[in-house]
């Protein structure tokens, strides 16, 4: 492999999406990295643990996913830029920690390969119903950015863009992969180091004696420090006031719980990354995300050889979730049709914010391969009646 | 960002000696805004903690460069307490979130102080997994024998017969002897005490603090409110008393030999001092040997 020194593998690769994983992990400068093995993420863990030692990375093969998802966090306040690797039952061992570092604003991503479950489920296979996890899996009200890719090319440019919006909102940041995208092999090409753009770490320029560690710029998002830079901070799990000190009552819950909600929702018009496809005209509109997205693809494509108006709406950014944009859609199309690999999750979102001026129907799926387009098909006839 | 000397030792050698006839030696080293503290009358922690400030203030440590991590329960707010990079985790996940900042950062001296029921049950599988890869922290564990947070449970340090809520009838579970425990899964030095101990307590902390490895020292304290009222062990006094009365000190003790049955006696000292190489270090030197020139460190993150 010929990496700079950064790390960046520049140039057009042969790359599975778990491969560019690794690749837009390093690319995003990202040093420690913490795993429990699991099928179907352990080959990004396998490819970390060959690449890190020879960029100045350190990578370490945790007792289970509660330690792996706790050790980013450790070293995410000592400077670094962490990153874990899961897949669904690693994914519910680490909602303890998703919550600790929403609560504590610590940046790191957590990378799910998505399977089939519940539970141990299917291992090998594909799914994608571990969305409404994503979102509200660890207990208590926070909000979270997932970002799914559909792609190899894009599990690279998306691991990259998991690490800015981590560093930028001070969040946990997931990237919501599944076994299909992680093992399918394609072109990816890495541009070279410097046209790639990072998002620093938002350190404090106050002196210790002025700076509090959860004092909110306008933004709602406070300046960071790491630990050694002589600020002395406290950090708990513990509802906090903005010196970080336990404050146990429903004011400071108030304050400190709204604020981590505002400062993802009032950002949301930021956050959110969609693409349309043919939606000018369209009369129904199919909503899709991550591998789903290209058999519906297929799907838009015979239904527009029956002479069918539809469009697709392809959500990159799975939360938050593109309200705005799918209420402005509800205002012009009939109908919508959800296509995923779940039966049935993020269907109640659109059906939410279409809020009866659209029907919504779903093409469900309960994983273990992907649609076939003639399933989606039937939903987009089914709703064009 | 340049370095700040709050709270340094220059800065602390220089408050002492304007207030030292008013001020406890260890004030400097606390958030004295955070008091009063939450534990009770006659709890042994806090006595724990100010060992600990002695013998962290005694080492010249720069302070900028510790941290301290607990996890959840009574001894789980002792981070709160200290003016150091403190983290307040999980419960049962103080180690491997110090594993983290340590492996990140090589440069930081990292202290793991928590509770039996946090760092031995919940987070028992954290702690022999540290143990053996020999990450070095030093992690205290204060003993009271029961989960007092959350009003007294049987832990799996609960002596045998103990009274606890949940083992209302007696406790038949047998315990960890922990000092066991951490030699055989690699613990390089080992030490127990009762807060009774004081200065041998603090003295073990300051060498503690010096050595490289995984370092475990187990903090014998009474719990009057909880664990002492409900086995009528009369208040704290009393069970420093029994403490006095019924420590050994047997430096070099097999680690088999130590542990502890209900109101028997308890052998103290230094167990184990046995150095060998730390994770980082094992790191380095195999990924030396096999990538040579071609292998790059971490550097602190800057």
């Amino acid at each position: 492999m010929n990496a700079d020194a950064q790390g960046v593998l520049t140039g057009a690769h042969f790359l599975s999406g778990n491969q560019a994983c690794c690749e837009g992990a390093l690319a995003a400068g990202c040093r420690f990295v913490a795993g429990y093995p699991i099928t179907p993420s352990t080959d990004i863990v396998e490819r970390i643990a060959v690449r890190f030692p020879l960029v100045g990375g350190t990578f370490i093969q945790m007792e289970d996913e509660m330690a792996s998802s706790i050790a980013i966090l450790g070293a995410a306040w000592a400077g670094a830029k962490a990153m874990t690797v899961t897949s669904g039952p690693g994914f519910s061992l680490m909602m303890e920690h998703i919550g600790l570092a929403a609560m504590t604003e610590t940046p790191c991503v957590f990378v799910n390969v998505q399977r089939g479950g519940p539970s141990t489920g299917l291992p090998t296979l594909p799914g994608q119903a571990d969305l409404m996890q994503a979102r509200w899996g660890s207990h208590g009200d926070y909000e979270i950015i997932a970002l799914s890719p559909n792609s190899p090319q894009e599990t690279f440019e998306m691991t990259i863009e998991a690490f800015n919006l981590a560093e930028k909102y001070r969040t946990p940041v997931m990237v919501m992969t599944d076994e299909c995208v992680g093992h399918m092999t394609e072109k990816v090409v890495i541009p070279p180091a410097d046209e790639i753009e990072l998002q620093p770490r938002r350190y404090t320029t106050l002196p210790p004696e002025e700076y509090q560690p959860f004092r909110p710029d306008a933004d709602l998002v406070p300046p960071m420090v790491k630990v050694g830079d002589g600020y002395h901070v406290h950090v708990t799990g513990l509802t906090h006031d903005e010196r970080g000190y336990p404050v146990i009552n429903a004011e400071c819950q108030q304050e400190l719980v709204q604020r981590l909600v505002d400062k993802i929702r009032r950002n949301t018009d930021a956050i959110v990354s969609y693409e349309e496809y043919k939606t000018d005209d369209c009369e129904i509109a199919l909503v899709s995300f991550g591998i789903t997205s290209r058999v519906a693809s297929r799907a838009v494509e015979m239904a527009r050889a029956e002479g069918l108006p539809v469009g697709m709406v392809r959500l990159k950014v799975i939360w938050p979730f593109p309200e705005k944009e799918i209420r402005q859609l509800a205002e012009r199309v009939r109908s919508f049709v959800v296509a995923e690999m779940n039966l049935g999750q993020m269907v109640y979102e659109v059906e939410r914010c279409a809020a009866g001026r659209a029907k919504t129907f779903l093409a469900p799926h309960a994983g273990g391969t992907v649609h076939s387009p003639q399933q989606i098909l039937e939903r987009i006839r089914e709703a064009a009646e | 960002m340049s370095p700040k000397i709050r709270n340094s030792q220059s800065a602390l050698a220089n408050s002492s000696a304007d207030k030292s006839a008013i001020q406890n030696p260890i004030e400097p080293l606390l958030r004295t805004d955070r008091i009063p503290h939450i534990w009770c009358a006659g709890c042994g922690i806090g006595t724990s903690l100010n060992c600990f400030a002695r013998a962290l203030l005694k080492s010249k440590i720069d302070l900028d460069r510790v941290a301290i991590v607990s996890g959840i329960g009574c001894t789980g707010r002792v981070a709160g307490y200290l003016r150091l990079d403190s983290f307040h985790t999980t419960h049962g996940r103080p180690i491997p979130f110090a594993t983290g900042l340590k492996l990140a950062n090589p440069d930081l001296k990292v202290v793991v102080y928590s509770g039996d029921g946090d760092l031995i049950a919940i987070g028992g599988n954290h702690f022999i997994h540290a143990a053996r890869r020999n990450i070095d922290l030093m992690v205290v564990c204060v003993n009271n024998f029961n989960y007092a947070m959350t009003g007294g449970q049987v832990g799996p340090t609960t002596p045998l017969t103990a009274l606890a809520t949940t083992s209302p009838y007696g406790n038949f579970e047998p315990p960890f002897n922990l000092p066991y425990l951490a030699e055989s899964s690699g613990a390089t030095y080992i030490a127990r005490w009762t807060v009774y101990h004081v200065r041998q307590l603090a003295r073990t902390f300051a060498e503690g603090l010096a050595r490289k490895g995984f370092v475990f020292i187990e903090v014998l304290a009474p719990c009057p409110t909880l664990y002492g009222r409900r086995n009528r062990l009369g208040d704290s006094l009393a069970t420093v008393q029994y403490y006095k009365e019924k420590s050994i000190i047997r430096h070099g003790a097999p680690t088999h030999e130590v542990g502890l049955g209900f109101q028997d006696e308890i052998i103290v000292g230094k167990f184990v001092d046995q150095p060998r190489p730390t994770f980082l270090e094992a790191m380095n030197e195999q990924m030396r040997a096999k990538l040579g020139e071609r292998y790059v460190p971490l550097e602190a993150a800057s």
